[in-house]
């Protein structure tokens, strides 16, 4: 192994520090281990932090060394990271990961057709948010490497994103990682490839080609790794190249799951302030709509940025969703709850889908090919799409399970 | 110190600074015979027959009330902590050279770390009353001369009516008061609501000294504080910060954790059926605690439920929901913020009541068990639904008690808390100190879910098919368990009891033991 320099930093230190901590480690000639531990929970988990770090340094092969602990409360996830980082920056070589045990809770998959209604951001490099941020249900997390990083936090990010996504409970938010943009965002892939990432957002994409880049890295890694689960992408479209380019975008893979809106970015490049109302975006927003649309896959608008204001966010989720939006973006779990039930269907929707799957299960059992509805002809991807009303009030308790026969008796 | 087992398991001391104690013998066992405490008789011919009972300054005032060293004096927690006055009182005690003085407030606050001093020069034995923070951390290291003890609002005044503790001269703290001692809260520039919780003190105390920053004409009406208790008054420039005795407004939490909560408990108190016409609740004021009352209104408001009375601390969330006519009463055991003060000042329903309505012991009733549901905060919960508010997971004593204990008795309590804070489970596997019994603790609200106490089948019942997170004690443990690990206990010296919490009733519930360093 060779060194750098014999002493190294990595993590948060200061008064507003919580759930984090710093670590600073000095190599020494001899002496063995000198292990200064200041931890805020020291009387209840000092020994298991010293196991922790004596672990650790073990498995590094670190055996000469001083170790400035300062902890305010880091869950072992956290340390785990900060020190390996602490480690890698004093052997940049080393070609070794310490991964926390893979929970058995992590393991669930996802589809490619599930709802994705709302998906919460939580910054890559910010741990304190992510042991609760799944109890808020969102439809999805995303673990961002991007934006809500700055430069000097990326390597510190990745190792956090990574033991989040071994270690963290999620309570069955579909996992996602925002890669950074490319081909920066490529090194991204190996910390979140072999641990059940779901879904790989793509910010900032233009082309096809980039997609296929980011398509033939997956693969690579997932041999390597030897991952069997689906991995899908949602390429983030955020400039106006990206937006004409926006159907050869949503086509580029098989495992496009989704084509999300970026507006922010979008207004900046075609030179606009963002307004409330969005008249500077429906052009972006319905081509990248129906380029999804066109691609059978979702369409997912751009987040709402007012967190504290819940109507702007209700009426801005009901704009989405008759341009055809299918989810939206949230930087707040307070955001979630509204995001969820607005995107559902209402009451008047829900009717109409009942007589619509009425109507064809009668049809159907009468063996007739067309379906109608009073004097109106039913086309097929309607009686899908009442369907899919129907499943998903039933599963969001709108719609009784038995409806079909509350219904005949009312009738 | 010799240490008994109480019927609760707990290790308590046999004597307590000299006094012998009772041990706790179970809820509602505690039934003493006898005679209430009894003040010293008075006659109104040793006092000024004009009514002027001003003296020039409080040293004065003390000196005439025969204060020695020993005494027991009492002061009152309604300037929070903004209170300059309990500080200049000890400042005053000090430069008079009295010492070994049994400090008795009703609760302390980090402004009261000025006071450390006169425990180190002996000016102060020893605080019986909340120790907070700074003070906490001080008892905790066992550097306090005698044994603190930690009662509940009520349980305090059972201790002056049980002759347990006799208050030799009580320094009332008026924001408005006239020279024959009659005094308010609710107005001048120190307004801080209401002092319900030196009313014992008035009645029971040897001497009383009312201390104000704005003496009127007689009569100060209304009253809170009567003139007929006073014995002196004494008029100095500032009782406090106005702006850390009543904050301007409360503010509802931001953190989506703790909004989460005081949701789920809103939804708890409608699946259950506990909100309903007529119905009646109290709400603290911390962040969780006001979005629960923000929650609920939109509740109440969309199913037209009435309250027909809310308990206090209030707020201007509470005072809004007054004046919105969603409930008939407040009836408010102290002000929080300046809307709380306004109300109280100008609504007749805004009720002003003390520890005697709420909380006595010996009382006949009181309004605390009469409440269809309370939520309340807690530094720990165990597997039992045992809770503390008193000590921390390390060992250290950080809070006092207040109305905690007292509030436990209404029909429904809930505890709303997160299920840990930064690394530290507050579901454990056994509390620290027990504070309140498992027994009057009926459902847990934290992030991850609801615990309902196995014994209230009805409410178990009643919530069935909500949506709600409804899981077992045990469950909530284990995932916090898995996230934090399983931590160490505090390292204690179980020879010596630096603090005793009392039970509501008098008897000895727990001991709080001093921290290794």
């Amino acid at each position: 192994m060779s060194t750098k320099s014999n002493i190294a930093h990595a993590g948060k230190r200061g008064d507003k520090v919580r759930s984090d901590c710093y670590i600073e480690i000095e190599l020494k000639k001899s002496g063995g281990l000198k292990i200064d531990l200041k931890s805020k929970v020291d009387s209840m988990f000092g020994v298991s932090i010293q196991e922790q770090i004596k672990e650790m340094s073990e498995f590094f092969g670190l055996k000469n060394a001083n170790i400035l602990f300062e902890d305010a409360g880091a869950l072992p996830f956290v340390i785990a990271a900060r020190f390996e980082l602490a480690v890698k920056k004093l052997f940049p070589g080393i070609d070794k990961d310490f991964l926390p045990e893979f929970n058995k809770k992590n393991l669930y998959k996802t589809t490619k057709d599930r709802l994705r209604r709302s998906r919460l951001y939580l910054p890559g490099n910010e741990p304190k948010f992510y042991p609760n941020a799944g109890l808020h249900k969102p439809d999805g997390i995303i673990l961002d490497l991007e934006d809500s990083v700055s430069p000097t936090e990326k390597e510190a990010a990745q190792l956090i994103v990574r033991n989040a996504l071994r270690s963290v409970d999620f309570y069955g938010a579909e996992r996602m990682v925002r890669i950074n943009q490319l081909p920066k965002g490529l090194d991204d892939l190996k910390f979140i490839i072999p641990h059940n990432v779901h879904v790989i957002l793509i910010p900032k994409v233009e082309s096809a080609e980039q997609i296929n880049l980011v398509e033939e890295k997956v693969e690579e890694l997932k041999k390597i790794f030897k991952t069997k689960n689906e991995i899908y992408f949602m390429p983030i479209i955020e400039s106006a190249l990206g937006v004409i380019n926006s159907y050869e975008i949503a086509t580029a893979s098989i495992y496009n799951c989704a084509l999300a809106v970026g507006l922010e970015d979008y207004t900046a490049d075609i030179g606009v302030e963002r307004t409330n109302e969005g008249h500077e975006s429906i052009f972006a927003r319905s081509m990248i709509i129906n380029a999804a649309k066109a691609a059978k896959i979702q369409a997912i608008d751009t987040v709402f940025s007012d967190v504290s204001d819940m109507e702007g966010l209700r009426n801005s989720v009901l704009e989405a969703k008759s341009l055809g939006f299918e989810g939206k973006g949230c930087i707040h779990p307070r955001q979630i709850k509204i995001i969820n039930e607005t995107f559902l269907p209402n009451e008047k929707e829900i009717d109409k889908a009942k007589k619509i799957v009425l109507a064809f299960e009668e049809a159907e059992s009468k063996g007739q090919g067309v379906v109608s509805l009073g004097s109106k002809m039913i086309d097929a991807p309607v009686v899908k799409r009442a369907r899919r009303i129907v499943k998903l009030a039933e599963e969001n308790n709108l719609l009784d399970e038995n409806w079909r026969e509350v219904n005949s008796l009312m009738v | 110190m010799k240490l008994v087992k109480n019927s609760a398991g707990r290790l308590v001391p046999e004597k307590v600074n000299n006094q012998k104690q009772i041990p706790f013998k179970g809820i509602g066992k505690f039934k003493p015979k006898g005679n209430k405490a009894k003040p010293p008789i008075k006659t109104c011919a040793d006092y000024p027959a004009d009514g002027n009972k001003v003296v020039k300054n409080l040293k004065e005032a003390l000196k005439k009330a025969g204060l020695k060293d020993g005494m027991t004096i009492s002061t009152h927690h309604h300037l929070r902590n903004g209170d300059v006055l309990t500080n200049y009182l000890f400042d005053v005690i000090k430069e008079m050279g009295v010492k070994n003085i049994r400090w008795f407030p009703t609760a302390s606050f980090p402004c009261h770390q000025h006071l450390i001093k006169y425990l180190d020069d002996g000016t102060i034995h020893h605080i019986e009353g909340s120790m907070n923070g700074p003070l906490g951390r001080y008892t905790s290291e066992g550097k306090m001369k005698g044994v603190g003890v930690l009662r509940s609002h009520g349980g305090r005044y059972q201790s002056i009516q049980d002759g347990e503790v006799h208050i030799d001269i009580a320094v009332i703290a008026a924001p408005t008061a006239d020279m024959f001692g009659n005094a308010t809260g609710d107005r001048g520039k120190s307004a801080c609501g209401l002092l319900g919780f030196a009313l014992a003190d008035s009645e029971y105390a040897d001497k009383v000294i009312a201390v104000t920053d704005n003496l009127i004409e007689f009569p100060c009406y209304p009253w809170q504080i009567q003139g007929n208790y006073v014995d002196y008054v004494v008029e100095i420039d500032s009782l406090g910060d106005p702006a850390k005795i009543v904050s301007g407004t409360t503010e509802v939490t931001k953190s989506p954790d703790r909004l989460l909560i005081a949701e789920y408990v809103a939804q708890f108190l409608e699946d259950s059926g506990i909100m309903k016409n007529g119905f009646s609740f109290q709400a603290g004021a911390g962040g969780t605690n006001l979005a629960f009352a923000v929650y609920l209104k939109e509740k109440m408001k969309k199913n037209g439920v009435k309250a027909r009375f809310i308990r206090g601390g209030s707020t201007k969330y509470l005072v809004e929901m007054l004046e919105e006519g969603l409930t008939d009463y407040i009836l408010d055991g102290q002000t929080f913020d300046l809307e709380g003060v306004r109300s109280m000042r100008e609504n007749p329903k805004h009720v002003n009541t003390s520890p005697f309505t709420s909380y006595n012991y010996h009382g006949k009733g009181n309004f605390a068990s009469m409440v269809d549901a309370v939520v309340l905060g807690a530094t720990e919960v165990d597997l039992n639904f045992n809770a503390n508010v008193v000590t921390h997971s390390d060992g250290y004593l950080l809070h006092g008690i207040g109305g905690w204990q007292n509030c436990l008795f209404s029909k429904c309590t809930i505890l709303a808390i997160p299920s840990f804070r930064d690394r530290i489970p507050v579901i454990v596997d056994e509390v620290t100190t027990l504070v309140g019994p498992g027994d009057l603790i009926d459902v847990i609200v934290t992030e991850r879910g609801i615990a309902i106490n196995p014994k209230r089948k009805d409410l178990l019942k009643a919530v069935k098919g909500s949506s709600l997170p409804i899981k077992s004690i045990k469950e909530l443990y284990d995932e916090v368990i898995e996230l934090c690990g399983i931590p160490k206990k505090p390292k204690v010296n179980k020879n010596k009891v630096v603090a005793v919490v009392k039970w509501v009733d008098g008897t000895l519930l727990d001991s709080v033991f001093q921290v290794d360093k």
